[in-house]
């Protein structure tokens, strides 16, 4: 929203509000993201179990920023700009949360998985989980400064974590075959990943959005059937 | 900006408007397409309601006036000398900001042009009376009190009764200059449900400052300023994504 400002400046400040929002979510969203990690790697239970109290926060910070955005789809009527930011801001805002739910869902993993004896190193999962973060910040980045390129590199980035998923799919798979006795804290290490799969997806959907919110045209669902196309 | 192929019942080439020495239309390029609602919008003085006088040369009526390029109304140029301005108007009639009804009962209202224009048999006038008050969703309202004075109707009703007293002269188009901008909601919205359903007879150019009336009643939308065509889109690209800076500034209230 830079250039002109709005004649309404309590209308201008509301939409701030929603912006400033949505990046202090992605900032709670991350953080949850490298506690899960730091969890991970230092077999730290207590962290945690911090992550999986301080969703409530991400929840509660959903639905302010989702009743913020439908008040002024109410009483301001928007439209062009602000109608495309505001719709966008709905959807980022639920993607963000489900971030949220995911980080918890990796630490109620991880709180298992550190009671069991490691059965390897983690080298992709910490990878992945810092790239996703990166697609966050980056997608959100790319909204505040309407950086359409920077939101293409998100959708690429996505790519990259489908294949390390892929890879530890199937390097657990050869040690589940191996070993029966590895097939309990594989299949966790396998939700984690996944998990870390599905917030790159989520972070891939803002990325989407904030196009959508910059140039009005949609870029979801490119057709994966070729004959679709 | 729109290509379209359909039908363009009403066109404007190269405008130019000057009221004396001010010039106040430029080089307006703009063609109304048949049976759509079609929407002026812009900030006061930017010249849309001169637009919409020029349609019907309304502006014929005021001094000091000229026009410069082309009217053309299905083809034909409304500013030729040959043409009969009365006759333009019986056929692109007027709806104006307020509700402006003869001091008269409400069956003359309606009779009243038709009669001048020589329409004597009364049966054909009773049968003119309750279709165009059909037409503009009144007659279930009104058929009681046909005799009454028309100043005794609500704000609404008066409206409703001028669109169908412009309806009776069998028009094809309608011109409304801000219709509701007297009313209150409710009768806002009968005005807004009315220009829905009369769009499959008439074409119709509506000028409002209200900027969700241009969004909910019209297909297309032309944005004004300074004179100047602006921006002429699909309403909903106007609304959501509209090609010129200026015009998403203007819808957005980001002016001045």
């Amino acid at each position: 929203m830079d250039e002109k400002r709005h004649t309404s400046a309590e209308y201008e400040r509301e939409l701030q509000e929603i912006k400033d929002g949505l990046l202090y979510l992605g900032a709670l969203t991350e953080k949850a993201l490298e506690n899960g990690t730091v969890a991970l790697l230092e077999r730290d239970s207590e962290l945690a179990r911090r992550i999986i109290c301080d969703d409530d926060q991400i929840d509660r910070l959903d639905v302010e920023l989702e009743e913020k955005c439908i008040r002024l789809l109410a009483l301001r009527q928007p439209a062009a700009r602000d109608l495309r930011f505001i719709t966008t801001a709905i959807k980022i805002t639920g993607h963000l949360e489900r971030i949220g739910d995911m980080a918890s869902t990796i630490a109620e993993k991880v709180i298992v998985l550190n009671d069991l004896p490691q059965i390897k190193a983690y080298i992709d999962l910490p990878r992945m989980a810092q790239i996703a973060q990166g697609m966050i910040r980056k997608s959100l980045d790319a909204m505040v400064r309407e950086d359409v390129p920077l939101a293409h590199q998100v959708r690429e980035e996505d790519t990259v974590i489908d294949q390390l998923n892929d890879q530890v799919f199937r390097e657990l798979l050869t040690f589940m075959m191996e070993d029966p006795h590895k097939i309990q804290v594989s299949l966790y290490i396998m939700q984690i990943s996944k998990s870390l799969e599905r917030i790159a997806d989520h972070a891939e959907g803002i990325a989407d959005m904030v196009i959508y919110m910059i140039t009005g045209r949609s870029v979801r669902h490119q057709p994966t059937c070729a004959e679709n196309a | 900006m729109v290509t379209v192929d359909k039908e363009m019942i009403i066109r404007t080439k190269n405008v130019d408007f000057f009221y004396g020495a001010f010039r106040a239309l430029t080089d307006v390029t703009l063609d109304f397409e048949k049976n759509r609602v079609t929407a002026l919008i812009g900030p006061s003085g930017c010249g849309k309601s001169t637009l919409l006088r020029l349609l019907n040369r309304m502006n014929d009526l005021i001094d000091g006036t000229r026009v410069e390029g082309e009217i053309l109304f299905e083809g034909q140029n409304i500013y030729a000398p040959e043409v009969d301005p009365v006759e333009i108007r019986q056929r692109i009639g007027m709806v104006f900001q307020k509700p402006n009804p003869f001091p008269k009962s409400i069956y003359n209202n309606i009779t009243f042009a038709p009669k001048l224009a020589g329409v004597r048999n009364n049966g054909e006038l009773d049968t003119l009376v309750e279709e165009s008050l059909k037409q503009a969703v009144l007659w279930d309202e009104v058929k009681d009190i046909l005799g009454k004075s028309a100043m005794n109707l609500s704000g609404g009703q008066q409206q409703r009764l001028c669109i169908a007293r412009a309806l009776a002269m069998k028009p094809d188009v309608l011109l409304m200059d801000e219709p509701t901008s007297a009313l209150d909601p409710i009768s806002t919205a009968k005005i807004e449900e009315l220009i829905d359903s009369l769009k499959k007879r008439y074409t119709i150019i509506i000028v409002t400052h209200n900027m969700q009336q241009a969004a909910r009643v019209s297909e297309y939308t032309g944005f004004f300023y300074l004179g100047k065509l602006i921006e002429f889109n699909a309403t909903e690209k106007i609304f959501t994504n509209p090609d010129i800076k200026q015009t998403e500034d203007y819808i957005t209230g980001r002016f001045g």
